[in-house]
Parts: C-alpha cells; structure tokens; sequence
C-alpha cells in the first residue's frame, strides 16, 4: 500500500470513534487524536478513519495533508521544532537551521537513519523574545547560536549512546 | 510574605519552572507562599519573580535563575529584602510599564491565571453582572459603539457594527467565535492574554454572546499555543461550576456555552470564513464573501467573529463606560493597541500603549532603542500582510489611518524592528516564502502568484536579479492585491510593496551591483579579514571547513575568496572582530 505499510493496531481508535458519536468531534479533532496515539497519522488508520466518519480516503488525505500538525510519517525520538517566525528570522534563524542540518545530516521535514532526530521548521512558538529559539520535544531553548545548537544536539546524542 | 512566579509559556521558555521547584525547595519550612501568575509582558527580563505582602509588591526581581532561589530565601526568611536589591528590576527597565496604558493586559502578570478567585478578588466578572442585571443587549452594543472600539485582529472594523449585524440577523441559533488563531510568526499577544488572564477572555465573549443572541460559542486556539489551552479549559471548568458559564448564567434565562476548539496549523485560518470552514472540520479555504459570517457563518447560521484582544476590552469599557475608552486615542482609532515588540530591540516584550503614541516614542522609550549600538532601519508591522516602515517615519502615529498611509498597515500587533543588518530584499523574500507555503491553492492569483513572486525575490537575493525585475514584481503585486479571493492573498504584496517603496537602493543594489548593502545574503557577500585587528591566533584558519584561509601565528590572515564558501564560521570564532563582511 504505502512505505509506512503499516500494521497499526486499529483497536486504539475505539475510544475516539465512540467519542466522536457522542460528542459530534469533526474530522480535525478525529486526526488529532489519532495522532496522539500513534505518534503520526499511518496510512491505514487515514482510511479506517475515512470508512468510521463517512467520508471518502481522498477528504480525509485531504484535511490531513493541508494542516502542518498532521504528520504522515514517523518522527525521531527527538523532535526539534526550530521557528522561523520574523523574530526568529530576524535573528538569525537561518544559521541555525544551517548548523543544525549540517550537524545531524538532514534537511528540513527529515529524520536521522538511526531515528533519533526530525526536523520541522515552524512559524513562531511565540517565545520571540529569545530569539532564535527552537524546541526539542517539550523544551524550548532561546538566545541560539550555531555553536551553542550544536552543543545542545551533541549533548543529547552522548546521553542516547550511553 | 507571597512570592510570584511569572509563567507565560516564553517565561517558563527561560526558566521560571526551574526558579519554582528550587524556590519551593528552599522556602519549605516558611509561611511565606508560592503562587504563579502569567506573562507581565516583559520578557526581556524573564524570568520575573514578585515579592508581595498581601497585595503590597514589596519587590520586583529580574532574572532570576534556580541558583539565586537559595538567597531569595534567606532574604525573605530574614525579611530583609535589600539583600536582594542585586536582582531587583533596574530603574531603567521600569520605565518600560510605566509609560504603558493596560487595560486589555490589564490583570496580565499581576493575578493567577489558574484561579477564578483571583480574577474575582479583583473586580471580574463585575461587567457581566452588571450587563445581565439591567442591561439589555442593545444597551450593550450602544456601549461599544460609544466607545469607538474596533477589531483588534488586523482590518479594524468597528466591533458594534459586527455585533449589530449578528444581532438583527434572521436566525434562531447563532454562534460567537473567538479567533485565537495568531497566525502572524512573530506576534504573542493573543496567547499572552489567554495564559495570563483566561476569564477577561470568557467575560469579554459571554457580554459579546448575550449582545448578538447566541448560546454556543467557540474559541479556536492556534495548535502551538499548549499552555494557552490548558489554561483556558481550566478556566471554563471554573466559570461553569461557579455559574458564571453554561445554563441560566448568574441564574437568569441567559445561557452560554464555550467550547475549545484546537487548530491545526495553517496560517489562511486566522482568515475568518477559512476558520470556520476549519471549525466544521474541513480544509480552512476560504469562503467567498458575501455572505458574511454575520449572515451565514458555522453551520449557516449567523455567526459573530472577533479576535482576543477585541474581547479582552469588552468588561473594561461595560465597567467604565464607552466615554472612559473613547477618550483615549486618535479621531479616528479609539483606545488602547497591543503589540508584541521584537527583534533588534533593546527592551522586548508587551506594549500596550493608547493609539496616537508615535512608533519612535514606542520603540525609543519604552523599548529602549536598538541592541548593540546599531543603527534603526525599519520596523515591521501587520506580518505576512503588512509592510515595513522606514526610519524617515518614525514619527507616524500609531492610528489605522496613518498607518495604512504608510503602506503598512496597524496588524494584530506584531512589531519586528531590525537594524542595519537586515536585508530587505532577503525580509520580503522571508514573508513570501511564508505566503507561498500557506497560500492554500484555491485562488490562482494567490497560488502562482506568490510562488512566481517568490522566486524573483529568491533570484535577486542571489546575485541573478535582471534589469526589469521590480517593475516585474510591482505588476505582480497588482494582479494578486486585485485579483485573490481573500485577505491573504490581497495584502500578500504589501511586504514587496514597502520595502521597493522605501528601500528601492537596497534592491538596485542587489540588481545591480550584485551586493546586499545589510551583508545577509550569503551569496553576495565578501569575508575579508581587517589585517589591522587580526592577530594571527589561527582559530579561523582552523575552523574553516575548506581551508580557504592561510596566514602563520601571529600575522595577518587572509581569506581566499574563490575557495570560500561563505558559511561565516571564521567570523563567530574571532574573538577579535577582524573578520569583516563586504
Ligand atoms: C490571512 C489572514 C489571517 C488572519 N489572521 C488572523 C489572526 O491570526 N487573528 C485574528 O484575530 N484575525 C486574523 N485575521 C482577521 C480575521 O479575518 C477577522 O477579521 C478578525 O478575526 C475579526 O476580529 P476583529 O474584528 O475583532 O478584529 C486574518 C485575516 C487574514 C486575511
Ligand atoms: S518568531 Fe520565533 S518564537 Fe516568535
């Protein structure tokens, strides 16, 4: 079907479909469950969800390709969110993408072979004033400098190899 | 003694969850309390810890980290305070409130945004009892428009025109919609009211909702705002158990219901009918208008949509009057602006400052000018939709008018300022990469629009700009501001607009001459080494990743052009400035 051909269990999903009758959740709030649970939207589950809420494959392709939330494919152990918003930009925010992809070999939307980091861009997480500023996972790190980035990305890698 | 911890999400960015566990650690054993309270809007100085006696603020500390925590408290243990005057907000810094007018920030920082106790301890909720107890919901209207309240989301349309036309429209459901979507990378103050005074936001729509009739109301909160949502779920919980939300509001026949809806992620839905088709739960395109959400919005039925801040104002004016809010600003823009100033400035942060102030008196007074000694070049105001303002208008007041004069317009508040070494070419090209990545493709003018825009900035910005390209994209600009179906599309061109009109040197230069007078755009710059500031440490030549630069110990280093590939790594490890950029 797909390379993310994945074997999901559909199970999980109990709960939001029975939400869903109840509470009358529209399709979004159906995909941003779903994304909860598996960490990203697998194919299969787009179309269980297609067939559960009525609508056909290519609607529900169709919401979860428009909104940048939605994730089609896996994502590292360590997601690091690096804003571009004007501030961010402003300040700098090119050289740190720059450290970053050279540091981890990958470019935006990417995850490293041994799926420890993705990369996504965003447009502002609203911290402009410690711009540059990136997030990995839930914490966020301001006042970036390429160096600094780096350091920060070596640090993890030597706390996952041990 | 109360100690208060600013928690907005950028305080808690900078580490004011950490100053909490050790504060709490370290005053264990005292009856001095620990309490929270949202983003004070200074956020150049996060994080910001509050020293209260009862509701006395004994003293304000600055950038404090976990290790001052230890100090904090043997101060207030001892309570002698002055042994931490060396973390106390400077008198410099202070003027940054001072010369500030709050009222839709006006409990931000100052109460706990997770208790309604403490949005009802000081004065909440008043405004809706005195609506729901004698007022009738033309009263309320009346009162908005006497106060010459317009929308605070961007296009500044008058708020009781919208309520009004809700109102008078045929229909028995109606709904009222917040519109938290803050799209604008670079603007936060949407998500500082939410997270530092929730209720402001509730009352401010439960007032609007009676106005227009309607029972459902919907807050749609931009997916990245987190702490926002919690926050403000939290504070729905309270209201309704405390019958201040919900059936038989304060127990009369008046019934509100406010639900959470979370976005997505996708810019065109700040756009209103694009926002509700997102609330239906489908692509946010937008609608063709008319008809108007007023007429025919969620599901159809008429609905009313304004942004936070809007409400954020609604229980101010109820309980001071119109006259108190009108008095306040410009002939033509009434009350009081919001803006989130960033970028190269000194003091960032929150501004709430009456319309009419100049933009130098903002970004000179209260933010304290430019950083690091460097000249101011522009100011960016509106985002993606709006323009930059040069130096020569400075003195522009800060009005909806005068602004759009400008070619920029006022925006829902965000305000970039950037110095001599941004780009303006590289800033427009910025903003139309946005555009073309959030354009979401239903209109042609809009899609291939601003992707052919985008790549005439992209070219130019790489040396391959051609003799013709600005007249090429001021037609451009034409055909999209005439010709896209909505607002993200039509103001799209403002950003190329500007900066051509005011930075048109900086394009020819580009074109012409094949250089970027800011040094930003990597392909047209030049790293020289000053032989009369390097020192011949060898950092840069070891640093370099293609051994492009040469020199022994102690000489002068020099770099070869043709082998350097511009990355400006040789230029942070100086530690002497000497590596310059041509
Ligand atoms: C592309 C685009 C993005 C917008 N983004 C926002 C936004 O993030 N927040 C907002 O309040 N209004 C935004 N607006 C304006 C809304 O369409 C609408 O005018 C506003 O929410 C009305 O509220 P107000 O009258 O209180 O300003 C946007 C408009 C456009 C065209
Ligand atoms: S622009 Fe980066 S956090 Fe706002």
């Amino acid at each position: 079907m797909c390379e993310n051909c994945c074997n999901s269990d559909l199970t999980l999903m109990a709960d939001v479909f029975s939400d869903m009758q109840k509470n009358g959740d529209n399709l979004i709030t159906v995909l941003q469950k779903a994304q909860d649970i598996y960490g990203y939207l697998p194919t299969d589950v787009l179309y269980e969800i297609a067939a559960k809420t009525g609508n056909s494959p290519a609607k529900v392709m169709g919401v979860a390709t428009f909104y940048t939330q939605f994730r089609l494919k896996k994502v590292g152990k360590y997601l690091i969110l690096l804003c571009k918003g004007t501030a961010c930009h402003v300040n700098g925010a090119d050289s740190i993408e720059k450290a970053i992809c050279e540091e981890l070999g990958i470019s935006d939307g990417d995850t490293t072979d041994d799926g420890l980091f993705s990369l996504k861009t965003v447009a502002c997480l609203g911290c402009c004033s410690l711009s540059p500023v990136m997030m990995i996972n839930e914490e966020t790190y301001g006042s970036l400098t390429p160096s600094k980035t780096v350091e920060i990305l070596r640090e993890i890698k030597g706390r996952e190899a041990k | 003694m109360r100690i208060v911890i600013g928690e907005g999400s950028c305080g808690i960015a900078a580490g004011a969850g950490k100053v909490h566990t050790a504060l709490t650690e370290a005053l264990r054993g005292t009856d001095a309390s620990i309490g929270i309270a949202g983003c004070i809007g200074m956020c150049f100085l996060e994080p910001v810890v509050d020293i209260y006696d009862g509701k006395t603020l004994l003293k304000r500390l600055v950038k404090v980290s976990a290790d001052d925590a230890g100090a904090i408290a043997k101060a207030v243990k001892n309570n002698d305070l002055s042994a931490v005057s060396y973390l106390e907000i400077s008198e410099e810094d202070s003027v940054f409130l001072k010369k500030q007018t709050r009222i839709a920030l006006r409990r931000c920082g100052l109460i706990d945004p997770e208790s309604i106790d403490s949005y009802l301890e000081d004065g909440g909720y008043n405004a809706l009892k005195k609506v729901l107890s004698g007022m009738s919901p033309e009263d309320v209207i009346e009162e908005i428009k006497t106060s010459g309240l317009a929308g605070r989301g961007g296009a500044g349309f008058p708020t009781w025109f919208k309520w009004n036309a809700a109102r008078k429209s045929e229909g028995e459901e109606k709904y009222l919609i917040c519109n938290a979507d803050e799209g604008d990378p670079g603007a936060f103050m949407d998500r500082a009211v939410i997270e530092s005074d929730p209720h402001a936001l509730i009352e401010g729509m439960l007032i609007a909702a009676y106005a227009i009739g309607a029972s459902k109301a919907f807050v749609y909160v931009r997916a990245e705002y987190p702490l926002a949502i919690i926050r403000l779920q939290k504070a729905i919980n309270e209201a309704t158990e405390r019958g201040l939300l919900g059936d038989s509001i304060l127990g009369t026949d008046f019934t509100c219901r406010l639900k959470i809806k979370a976005g997505a992620g996708a810019f065109v839905c700040g756009e209103e009918t694009a926002l509700i088709e997102s609330l239906e739960g489908k692509r946010g395109m937008p609608r063709l208008k008319p008809p108007f959400p007023a007429e025919k919005g969620y599901e159809n039925k008429p609905s009313n949509i304004n942004n936070v801040e809007t409400f954020a104002n609604v229980s101010w004016i109820i309980e001071n009057g119109g006259e108190a809010f009108s008095a306040m600003g410009t002939e033509n823009s009434k009350g009081t602006k919001v803006f989130a100033l960033t970028g190269k400035i000194k003091r960032g942060g929150l501004v709430e400052i009456p319309m009419g102030l100049t933009l130098r008196e903002v970004i000179y007074d209260i933010g304290g000018g430019i950083r690091d000694n460097k000249e101011f070049k522009a100011v960016q105001l509106g985002g993606p939709s709006g323009g930059c303002i040069p130096k020569e208008l400075l003195d522009t007041v800060i009005d909806y008018k005068a602004l759009s004069a400008t070619g920029a317009i006022m925006g829902s508040g965000g305000m970039v300022v950037m110095d001599e070494g941004t780009c303006m070419v590289n800033m427009a090209r910025f903003f139309l990469d946005f555009t073309t990545k959030e354009s979401c493709g239903k209109c042609v003018h809009c899609r291939i629009g601003t992707k052919r825009m985008f790549e005439s900035l992209t070219r130019i910005t790489e040396g391959n700009g051609k003799e013709g390209d600005i007249e090429l994209l001021t037609e451009l600009c034409e055909g999209i501001r005439s010709g896209a179906l909505c607002g993200l599309g039509q103001t799209a061109p403002n950003p190329v607009l500007t900066t051509i009109k005011y930075f048109r040197n900086e394009y020819e230069a580009h074109i012409k001459e094949k250089k970027c007078p800011a040094g930003e755009c990597a392909a047209l710059r030049q790293f020289v080494i000053d032989p009369e500031k390097c020192k011949g440490c060898t950092l840069c030549s070891k640093k370099c990743p293609v051994g492009a630069i040469s020199g022994s110990v102690k000489e002068a280093h020099i770099i070869d052009t043709s082998k350097c590939i511009k990355c400006g790594q040789c230029k942070e490890v100086c530690r002497f400035g000497a590596v310059e950029i041509r």
